[in-house]
């Protein structure tokens, strides 16, 4: 059995049924996006002054990944205008593009979230805090049993909120160095994981969810570039038909990060 | 809505944010990504406007 108007229009839609599907599937996404961002809004707005971060992630790293998905955007758009004026060469290297662009996005992605996990924010007996980068755990560190030590390259602060505004003077001030901290003197070590604050968890949820859509996207992508391309030797236009609908979801997702790219990272 | 059409909303909202992005950089007094910024937004208008004449005969739909 065929599958029905999967080249020309339903006369009723008066689009193709792959079109009015991705359609559909994204005004869910869109829900799905809108009631995270609506978290984050809530979350923002709610926290006591002071208490929510500034400067945590780098501006530099936001913006190459602007960029690239900007650039992929382009070159998935290419690849559809390509199959239409039937150039299958053209198509494929617009392809390829798209999947590196993507597979760089997630690669800086996976960077900024290890930078996270290795960032460490520890309380000592003594009431002062040490931030910074883990260098080293020693051989024999064990938290539970104060044993050993951690090797941190970062800074000691009085004060938690310290830490919370990165852009100010007063931070851009603070020198870092080696600290060497016996497990003795730990009362409480946490990483910037998901679960270290509000913030942490609203931005790994937000970028999380994004990069898998990413994910998704390029899995889809490669997908055409690779096995799926088969059908560009029998059915021309609708193969034409699919990498414009993949085309569309790529696009939602590159939207959704011109959202969120403002949001986490300049604000 | 056709891809094309989709893709003038994404120029659109990228030109937004390159010139945001400007203004955010203006703003935390660093001058020279800032002019970047407004270089880039007018860089994208360029890009759309080439775009559209490129795909003229794309439907919107």
């Amino acid at each position: 059995m065929d599958i029905p108007y999967t080249i020309k229009n339903r006369p009723d839609t008066g689009l193709y049924n792959a079109k009015l599907g991705v359609w559909l599937f994204l005004a869910s996404e869109v829900m799905l996006f809108g009631g995270l961002f609506s978290a984050y809004i809530l979350l923002r707005v709610g926290a006591p002054t002071g208490t929510w971060p500034h400067g945590w992630l780098d501006v530099r790293l936001g913006t190459v990944n602007t960029l690239l998905l900007a650039l992929s955007a382009i070159t998935t758009l290419l690849a559809w205008a390509s199959c239409k004026v039937r150039e299958f060469g053209k198509f494929k290297f617009f392809h390829a593009c798209t999947i590196l662009l993507a597979l760089t996005f997630l690669g800086i992605k996976s960077y900024e979230y290890h930078d996270k996990l290795v960032h460490y924010e520890i309380q000592l007996n003594n009431g002062k805090i040490a931030d910074g980068h883990l260098v080293e755990k020693s051989a024999d560190f064990n938290l539970a049993k104060k044993t050993g030590s951690v090797t941190l390259h970062g800074h000691e602060v009085e004060t938690h909120a310290e830490l919370m505004d990165l852009r100010s003077e007063e931070a851009k001030k603070a020198v870092h160095a080696e600290l060497i901290i016996p497990a003795s003197e730990i009362k409480h070590m946490e990483n910037y994981g998901p679960r270290h604050n509000t913030f942490t968890a609203i931005y790994f949820t937000l970028t999380g969810l994004h990069a898998l859509h990413i994910l998704g996207g390029t899995l889809v992508i490669f997908y055409f570039w690779g096995p799926g391309r088969k059908m560009w030797q029998t059915e021309p236009e609708r193969f034409t038909n699919r990498i414009e609908v993949s085309g569309l979801f790529w696009h939602f997702v590159d939207l959704v990060w011109i959202f969120l790219f403002p949001v986490l990272y300049l604000t | 809505m056709s891809l094309k059409a989709f893709h003038l909303i994404f120029v659109t909202l990228l030109t937004a944010l390159t010139f945001g992005c400007a203004a955010w950089a203006f703003a935390t007094g660093n001058a020279f990504w800032g002019a970047a910024g407004i270089v880039a937004g007018i860089l994208v208008i360029f890009y759309g406007v080439y775009f559209l004449k490129k795909l003229k005969r794309i439907s919107y739909l």
